[in-house]
Order: structure tokens, then sequence, then C-alpha cells
């Protein structure tokens, strides 16, 4: 060993600002990044949820008082942006959910290639948008 | 042999991560399950989902049950979650303590309130 230990560069990830916008993420990559991401959301959007739970079981008159949270709003918030913020909610739990269903079969098949990778992740991509899409139009009364 | 008790215990860094990292994807699969379980019951009833059939799918015991586990595993894999985040993102010790307490406070207070929303049923 050295005398004097010798001074190592330090990276601080701060070319993140720079990389960020510049870097080109694969399919795969994007899948990743927002399974922690829809996790995050949810997790922070808990207290909405169970408030949901609450309201929607406790009784007749709640029941209708959540429906009524969907139509007229709540407060000063309005019913279009109570829906739209429920909308981000389907779409987490959705990609949570795939991305989830995903990470399993990598877990319990230890013979995964990059080509699964990439095929998984754009069937991850399609089905998670695509009911989201489906269950959206449902919510803001498209069917 | 290496010491490790006392002061010199290891709380960090290896061979910690392997009952976290089974019991988020075992409670994952639970949740899974869960939502296939309350989407069929859902889609399967007759008519306009009202507040009757709604409330009467978590009235009956054995529902009530499940739904208390799926509550406490939602509550373990979340923690987990966060605690990656937090690891991963935050690296000043007391930033990351603090939020840390954070989740667990968040989590347990959302936990215990849909307890007692199940339970007034």
């Amino acid at each position: 060993m050295t005398e004097i230990a010798k001074k190592r560069p330090v990276f601080r990830n701060i070319n993140a600002l720079k990389d960020l916008p510049t870097y080109r993420l694969p399919v795969a990559g994007w899948v990743s990044i927002l399974h922690r991401v829809s996790g995050a959301v949810m997790f922070l959007l808990l207290p909405l949820i169970i408030w949901f739970f609450d309201v929607s079981v406790t009784s007749e008159i709640s029941f209708s008082r959540f429906s009524s949270v969907f139509q007229v709003g709540v407060g000063f918030i309005p019913a279009w942006f109570v829906k739209l913020v429920v909308l981000g909610l389907i779409w987490s739990y959705l990609h949570h959910l795939c991305a989830g269903i995903r990470h399993l079969y990598m877990d319990t098949h230890h013979a995964v290639d990059k080509s699964f990778g990439h095929q998984s992740a754009v069937v991850t991509l399609a089905v998670s948008l695509g009911l989201t899409v489906i269950l959206g139009a449902k919510l803001f009364g498209l069917y | 042999m290496s010491v490790n008790y006392g002061s010199k215990r290891i709380v960090v860094g290896a061979h910690y991560g392997l009952r976290d990292w089974l019991a988020q994807r075992v409670t994952a699969a639970l949740m899974a399950l869960f939502t296939l379980l309350v989407l069929a019951q859902v889609l399967l009833t007759k008519g306009d989902i009202g507040y009757d059939k709604w409330s009467g799918i978590f009235s009956s015991q054995w529902m009530k049950a499940i739904t208390f586990t799926v509550i406490l595993s939602l509550a373990y894999h979340a923690w987990v979650g966060m605690r990656d985040i937090w690891m991963d993102y935050i690296q000043p010790v007391a930033v990351r303590l603090v939020l840390q307490i954070f989740t667990l406070v968040w989590l347990i207070a959302c936990m215990g309130w849909a307890i007692q929303v199940l339970w007034r049923l």
C-alpha cells in the first residue's frame, strides 16, 4: 500500500441533467422506470384510495356521496379533475401490475434473454396502456 | 470468525436482502390473486353495481379475512419498494432516516384506516 492514498475521482451523478434528455432509454428501460414511478404514485395517493374505499362501502348515503364525487366533484375540486386523477391511478395500477408480472416471470424462468426483455416490455406497455384506454373511456362515460 | 454482534453487528449490506426480496414477490402474487377475486365478484354480479352489491362483497367473514391479509401484504410490499427508492436516490443518512420514518407512519396510518373501514361492515 502506498503511503498517501491516491485521490480517487468522486462521481456524484450530476451529469443526470445532461444525460437524461439525451440518452435513448430502451423500451425495457421505460417499463422499468415507469414501474418505479407508478409504485411511488400509488404510495402517495394511498390515502385517497382508502378514502374511496371508506366512502363507497360505509353506507348507502356515503355511497351516493362517492358517486357524486365523480359527477359534481368535492369541495372546490371539479369532477373532471377527480376523474383525471383516478385515470392516473388506473394507469399506475395496470402498469405496475403488468410490469410486476413480467418481473415474476423473469424471476421464475432463469433462461431469459435480451430479446425476451424487449418483447415482454412491448407487451407490457401494450396491455397496460390498452386497458387504461378501455377503462378510462368507461370512466369518462364514452360507453 | 468475524465479529457480528453487539456494536459490531452489521445491519446493512449483504445478507439483508433475501427476506424482503422474497416478501415483495409473494405479496405481489397475493395481491394479484386478490385483484382477480374482486374483479370476478364484480363482473359476475348481474346488473349495475350499487351499494348493496359492492359492500356485500366485503361483508362476509372470509372476504374480510382475505382483504385484511392483502392490506398487510400491501404495506410490506410498499415498504420494500419505497425503501428501495430512498436507498437509491438519497445518500445523506439523516434525510433518508426521516423519509423512511415518514413512509412507515404513512403506511401504518393508511393500513389502520383501511382495517377500521373493513370491520365497520
